[in-house]
């Protein structure tokens, strides 16, 4: 029974770990589908764990604090949209200031706010969001293999990674099956096609942002008032970068998105599992090799030695309207 | 927009100098509202950052150590930035051109000390050079962006640099993850020896040698993308990449060579680090230098004129920054990490925001003047 044990909390930390990183891609696959590259997804992460922890820690409600990261997202979303859809800056230059900026102003606020180590105060059971155990979940547990899945990997998650799932068919349902989705794809692949049928570029591109921000709220309040019950500086830890990067090694769609995201939840729970621990004829493994994976995949797929990952055509253009 | 300007007519000191310091202007202006958020008086925060790195001689060689290193990753990004490749893997070529030092100054320490600084010098390029080399290699041959790979690879030499000094080159005597020193004689010698040459006494800061190495790689660099043929060509991809094809240019020796020299340029930020301060390799001692480098360079115009005062004017921040982090308890360093961020957000992505207004006022009054 205890390798049931071992492969209950391998997959309850994947399924936990791949949350934030689902939610960002699928932040990501709207501005990126849209035509604006969106790097900024770390910075974006972690102002939400910063804005949501305190927000919550403030007015006692971690509803209350999700809704102040939406904001506050949105508003770094719009700021981004700002800077390279209507005044045509470089939209990688965009994300990297926005990166640096809220790197430095996240930690440097609950410094100021809350002493020097950049931590904000710990919250109560009443200002977090709790692990949610599913009905009848203790008397289904001694039924085999369905007690096993229900009770003990189903069940006993937070909100977010149940969000997080369902997030996945809805973000393909909207970008595939509808006609938004359609002028969403459309604009981030021939911009002035799109211009010339009536639709106006720079309002797509400004929905797809809003939309982007929404979801990477959720990433970062999943982080400091879920997982964590407090901010700390730079706890978004390069997830932003490894959503990015699941996102390419999916291919822009939400479903290998989803995948990549799981992998790369998988890799990252082994090698927190792994530390430390001798292997039969392997030995031990170092954990940086196993840490690395998800990068060294994503070059390789990029490099288009296995499969080809080919974006949308115009992400990076800012679109001038022919006068 | 109603007032697009004839960009002829525009006078080139106001779009390199004037429209520049306009948004240089609303970054501070915005980093000052920071502060004040923050609960403190921004007027007397930047009284303590010129203090602190002017006030006084140590402080002073503190800031213009800062300034090395982003000379270094500054020059790095401008270079690549001349081809339009967009190289944010200044941190990780940084990083691995730490290793190349390390063993110049390791395996061939029986030879002449300047010989070996040579060497490494020469290693801090060919490591960091070659860590820019995949990157770039995928760019030119197979069309993944850059952008990416070098954001991958920052990752990747961080776990390979954590794994090589957990491992492989640690000091075993010591605790902290790092190599053992190099040989005391191959020490860069600091501004503090310099000082006792000449009969001046001054404290130890870590003002080093590489100061001189970095205006003499500014110098390189100024030679290499505007007086050569190479530079010639590879601005000629960057500008219009289709015309450079039809003129007989190569874009992907010229993506490799950029990126190559690029990196190189990153990785000498490992003299200034392993040669001239730490005198090993010490866990994670880019320590953000190679973003900086970013906004360094974009504030700078890429050009080695503009880059030299845009890194000092980081190097003040740093410097001033850590006296003010020091007497204000409600400012941290990361203050200044975010005052970077929206001096690359108004530099960088927003350089358009008041650039119409601007140069349309300037060309108006010396309209103006002209027909008084």
């Amino acid at each position: 029974m205890e390798i049931f044990a071992d492969l209950a909390s391998l997959l309850n930390s994947t399924l936990r770990i791949s949350t934030p990183l689902i939610f960002a891609a699928m932040a990501g696959l709207f501005a990126e589908r849209s035509g604006v590259i969106d790097f900024s997804l770390e910075g974006k992460m972690l102002t939400a764990a910063f804005v949501a922890a305190v927000g919550s820690y403030y007015f006692g409600s971690p509803w209350l604090g999700l809704i102040l990261a939406i904001i506050a997202c949105v508003s770094l979303s719009m700021l981004h949209g700002f800077a390279s859809v209507t005044h045509k800056g470089d939209q990688v230059v965009s994300c990297v200031a926005i990166n640096i900026l809220m790197i430095g102003l996240t930690t440097a606020l609950a410094a100021a706010w809350f002493g020097q180590a950049g931590l904000t105060p710990t919250l109560t059971d009443e200002q977090r969001f709790l692990e949610i155990t599913f009905p009848f979940a203790d008397a289904i547990r001694s039924i085999p293999i369905i007690g096993f899945i229900y009770s003990d990997i189903l069940s006993g998650h937070y909100i977010f990674v149940y969000l997080a799932y369902i997030s996945v068919p809805i973000v393909f349902w909207i970008v595939f099956k509808t006609s938004f989705g359609l002028r969403l794809r459309a604009v981030g692949e021939n911009p002035s096609a799109v211009d010339s049928a009536g639709i106006n570029v720079f309002a797509m591109r400004y929905k797809a942002l809003m939309i982007n921000g929404v979801l990477i709220a959720f990433a970062g309040a999943h982080l400091s008032t879920a997982v964590n019950a407090n901010f700390f500086r730079e706890m978004s830890a390069g997830r932003g970068y490894l959503a990015l990067a699941a996102l390419i090694f999916g291919k822009w769609h939400p479903k290998t998105a989803l995948i990549a995201c799981l992998l790369f939840g998988f890799t990252d729970a082994l090698q927190i599992r792994l530390q430390g621990v001798e292997l039969p004829a392997i030995g031990k493994i170092p954990v940086q090799l196993i840490q690395a994976i998800p990068y060294v995949l994503t070059v390789v797929l990029l490099a288009g030695f296995v499969g080809k990952a080919i974006g949308p055509r115009a992400i990076g253009q800012p679109y001038i309207k022919e006068r | 927009m109603s007032s697009v300007v004839d960009k002829s007519k525009v006078p080139w000191w106001v779009s390199n100098l004037i429209v520049p310091i306009v948004n240089l202007i609303l970054a501070l202006l915005v980093s000052a509202l920071f502060i004040f958020i923050a609960g403190e008086n921004p007027i007397e925060a930047v009284k303590l950052i010129i203090y602190g790195s002017f006030g006084y001689i140590e402080g002073f060689a503190y800031t213009l150590y800062y300034t090395t290193n982003f000379i270094f990753t500054g020059l790095a990004f401008a270079v690549a930035f001349h081809c339009r490749l967009f190289n944010i893997g200044g941190e990780g070529q940084a990083y691995i051109g730490g290793l190349g030092v390390y063993f110049a100054a390791i395996h061939f320490s029986f030879l002449p000390v300047p010989i070996v600084w040579i060497l490494a010098i020469a290693g801090a390029i060919v490591f960091g050079g070659a860590w820019a080399f995949i990157p770039a290699y995928l760019q030119a041959k197979r069309g993944s962006h850059v952008v990416i790979t070098t954001i991958m690879f920052n990752f990747i030499a961080s776990s390979l640099m954590i794994y090589l000094l957990v491992d492989v080159i640690r000091d075993t005597n010591q605790m902290g993850p790092h190599t053992i020193a190099v040989a005391k004689e191959l020490w860069f010698p600091t501004f503090k020896e310099f000082g006792e040459l000449i009969g001046i006494k001054v404290r130890y800061s870590p003002l080093n040698l590489s100061f001189l190495l970095a205006i003499a790689a500014s110098v390189f660099v100024w030679f290499l993308v505007w007086r050569t043929k190479w530079g010639y060509e590879m601005r000629a991809v960057g500008h219009n990449t289709q015309a450079a094809i039809y003129a007989g240019i190569s874009p992907y020796k010229n993506i490799i060579i950029a990126m190559v020299i690029s990196g190189g340029l990153a990785g000498l930020l490992a003299i200034n680090e392993v040669l001239g301060v730490h005198h090993k390799i010490v866990s994670g001692f880019p320590a953000g230098y190679g973003f900086t480098g970013i906004a360094v360079a974009l504030m700078g115009r890429n050009h080695p004129i503009g880059i030299f005062p845009a890194a000092l004017l980081f190097g003040i921040l740093y410097q001033g920054g850590s006296e003010v982090t020091f007497d204000m308890p409600n400012i941290s360093r990361y203050m200044f990490v975010a005052v970077q961020g929206v001096i690359i957000l108004f530099s960088g992505a927003l350089e358009n925001l008041f650039r119409p207004q601007v140069e349309s006022f300037f060309v108006n009054k010396l309209n103006i003047r002209k027909k008084g």
